[in-house]
């Protein structure tokens, strides 16, 4: 697969209705977000305040991670630590495999993804069951989330009352999505009902407290949690918030930013095991120690994961999930993905327009468009850029820092406007799925000239 | 070195200076918060009811559709409701699979968010009640709804055993097509009853 966003997006595009289909409901979240922003007066503050809290916390994330573990363990949870994806998924494969687990139930958790949790556990024999709605939309689909809030979002209904008429033998050409709801709800309350473990993600978890908190609207991590005897929590290291009351700040930007609404349906705190049962919560940096010590990337690291940064992206809502190479996509996975692995990655960051825009609904204020442009500037300095990119930096210079050829090639490029010529060629790109403006007569250097300005009249 | 020393070494190797925690701004205060909390549950999928005491909780319970309908049945909240199912003789939580209504215990009601905190004790012996139960029904009172999440959490402690959440509104999904369909998961409806 190309890992060009450009070439991804092309195949995305094709389909010229469900590309407006995707930015239009993209953009219907963006507004219930703005909606429930300006229900809050203090909303700036709270912005303020989840920004300090994050940046106060990652100055001291060592501190607070140790004060987490030494509250969890008094509560009775185990805590584990896992430098890499692969020291993650051994650790949880041993806690399930002890216990003689065969079937788990999982909520949503973007970690395990990254560190590829399913396929391990796969090939050892253990069923992982995706219960989050349109996680298992796209796990029986075989297909990633596109969406880190809303996984299936690039699907259409009918598609997934044919997918379900495949894989859950529902009626064939149901497309209401109550009815395909109630006949997952069906379908995964079986699975809930005979899960021996439960793992999920943690939004926050709370030093002071020695806690975890997740939040969901379906209530899965709960119906996942509460009846085996087994949870196993994965968390990255930048999860940690100092005390209780900071929850507080975050809740009340969290789903407002993410879908609009006031809270999620569930905010669930796990302090102990179940009665009877065991807690697992595995600590995993990959990578992300390595960000902290990068300063202009650093801010990265206080994501809550909302998602609103990519509901507002133009870029993202035209191009969809799977235009991004990294598995987080839209602006958030295009500052993450390039630090991971910046060759696979060095098309993300220009996938942007850099307008802004997802900086300014970021709950905890990331300063995602600036992130992007250092990005470029390491790429190009790393001189991993295609060649075609390259090749127009160094001719636009080159071209910007010679008058004359500037002059002239406004002159070729007006007429080659004019005769519609620039749909094709290397300025095609910038054409398609575009309107060109009308292209003038004249420069305006021209017409300043024969205007005689400059001159007191 | 192991795993955990070596993830410690490494923050506290590329941690920034030290930043100073903020303050925290005050929360949005409401006239009257119990009148923005009902409208706040509606707002969620919920229904929520005012009633002036415990006989009016009474009375109001049994014209409830899915409590007049309902045959197993769990109440949590003494003198209040009944409960068809001995949930001491349960130990195995599956086993609660088929419960058509709950009735829970909360805390504290948020007005801005319709959130209803429920401390796990409220839920014992088995948390997995209000997830698992077809309808929820939560009675808070009234002198206990304050405006807004950081109000809530200076009042609830996460005390032993160690659980609680807050519920706001019965379970829902909009992952088809951004349709909000309601019953994902949980509870298909969640009745707030208001007292005081």
């Amino acid at each position: 697969m190309n890992s060009f966003h450009a070439e991804r997006a092309a195949a995305f595009t094709r389909d010229v209705p469900h590309a407006h289909w995707h930015d239009t409901a993209l953009w219907f979240v963006r507004v219930k977000r703005d909606r429930g922003a300006a229900s809050v007066p203090e909303w700036e503050r709270l912005r303020d305040a989840a920004s300090g809290i994050k940046a106060h916390t990652l100055s001291r994330l060592a501190d607070y991670l140790e004060e987490f573990e030494r509250n969890a363990a008094s509560n009775g949870i185990q805590v584990h630590w896992a430098r890499d994806g692969a020291e993650h998924n051994r650790i949880v494969g041993e806690i399930l495999e002890r216990r003689g687990v065969k079937v788990v139930a999982k909520s949503k958790s973007m970690l395990t993804e990254e560190c590829g949790l399913n396929p391990y556990l796969e090939a050892r024999g253990i069923e992982i069951v995706d219960t989050d709605l349109g996680e298992r939309i796209v796990q029986l689909a075989g297909e990633p989330p596109s969406h880190i809030v809303m996984p299936a979002i690039h699907k259409k209904k009918e598609e997934i009352g044919e997918l379900f008429h495949r894989k859950l033998g529902t009626a064939a050409g149901l497309s209401d999505p109550k009815v395909l709801t109630e006949a997952a709800r069906q379908h995964l309350r079986r699975k809930f009902l005979g899960a021996q473990a439960g793992l999920s993600g943690v939004n926050f978890a709370v030093a002071e407290t020695g806690g975890i908190v997740v939040v969901t609207n379906e209530g899965n991590a709960d119906m996942g949690t509460s009846l085996p005897p087994v949870h196993v929590a994965s968390m990255g290291v930048e999860k940690v918030i100092p005390r209780v009351r900071d929850l507080g700040i975050f809740l009340r930007l969290l789903a407002r930013s993410a879908t609009g609404q006031p809270v999620s349906t569930y905010t669930t705190h796990f302090h102990a095991p179940l009665r009877g049962g065991e807690l697992h919560v595995v600590i995993v940096d990959n990578g992300r120690s390595q960000i902290l010590g990068r300063e202009p990337f650093r801010r990265s690291l206080s994501c809550i994961r909302c998602g609103a940064c990519l509901n507002t992206c133009p870029v993202y809502r035209r191009s969809g999930g799977y235009s991004y190479s990294y598995l987080i996509p839209g602006p958030i996975g295009s500052v993450l993905g390039p630090q991971r692995d910046p060759v696979a990655h060095a098309s993300l960051p220009f996938a942007s327009s850099l307008c802004g825009s997802c900086s300014d609904v970021c709950p905890v204020k990331i300063d995602l468009h600036h992130e992007l442009l250092a990005l470029r500037e390491e790429i190009r300095s790393q001189n991993i850029l295609p060649w075609s990119k390259r090749l127009a930096m160094q001719v636009a210079s080159f071209v910007l820092r010679h008058p004359v050829l500037y002059r002239a090639s406004g002159r070729v490029a007006r007429s080659l406007m004019r005769a519609g010529l620039v749909r094709f060629g290397p300025a095609g790109a910038w054409a398609r799925q575009r309107e060109l403006p009308e292209a003038p007569k004249e420069s305006f250097r021209e017409l300043w000239k024969r205007e005689g300005g400059g001159r007191e009249a | 070195m192991t795993a955990r020393e070596a993830i410690l070494s490494a923050l506290r190797k590329n941690a920034p200076a030290p930043m100073p925690s903020p303050e925290h701004p005050e929360g949005m205060r409401f006239p009257d918060p119990v009148s923005q909390f009902l409208e706040a549950v509606k707002g969620v999928g919920g229904s929520a009811v005012r009633v002036a005491d415990a006989s009016a909780l009474h009375h109001a319970l049994s014209s409830l559709p899915v409590w007049a309908e309902a045959r197993k049945v769990v109440s949590l909240v003494p003198g209040v409701g009944r409960s068809s199912v001995d949930l001491e003789a349960i130990s195995d939580p599956h086993d609660l699979e088929g419960v058509d209504v709950a009735i829970i215990g909360g805390e504290v009601g948020v007005a801005e968010n319709g959130a209803v905190w429920v401390p796990g004790r409220n839920l014992a012996p088995h948390r997995a009640i209000f997830v698992i139960t077809e309808h929820l029904v939560l009675t808070v009172r009234a002198v206990d709804v304050v405006s807004n999440m950081q109000e809530a959490y200076a009042r609830i402690q996460i005390e032993r055993p160690g659980y609680g959440l807050f519920i706001s509104g019965p379970s829902k999904t909009a992952d088809i097509e951004q349709a909000l369909v309601v019953g994902a998961h949980g509870a298909r409806s969640c009745t707030v009853f208001v007292v005081g």
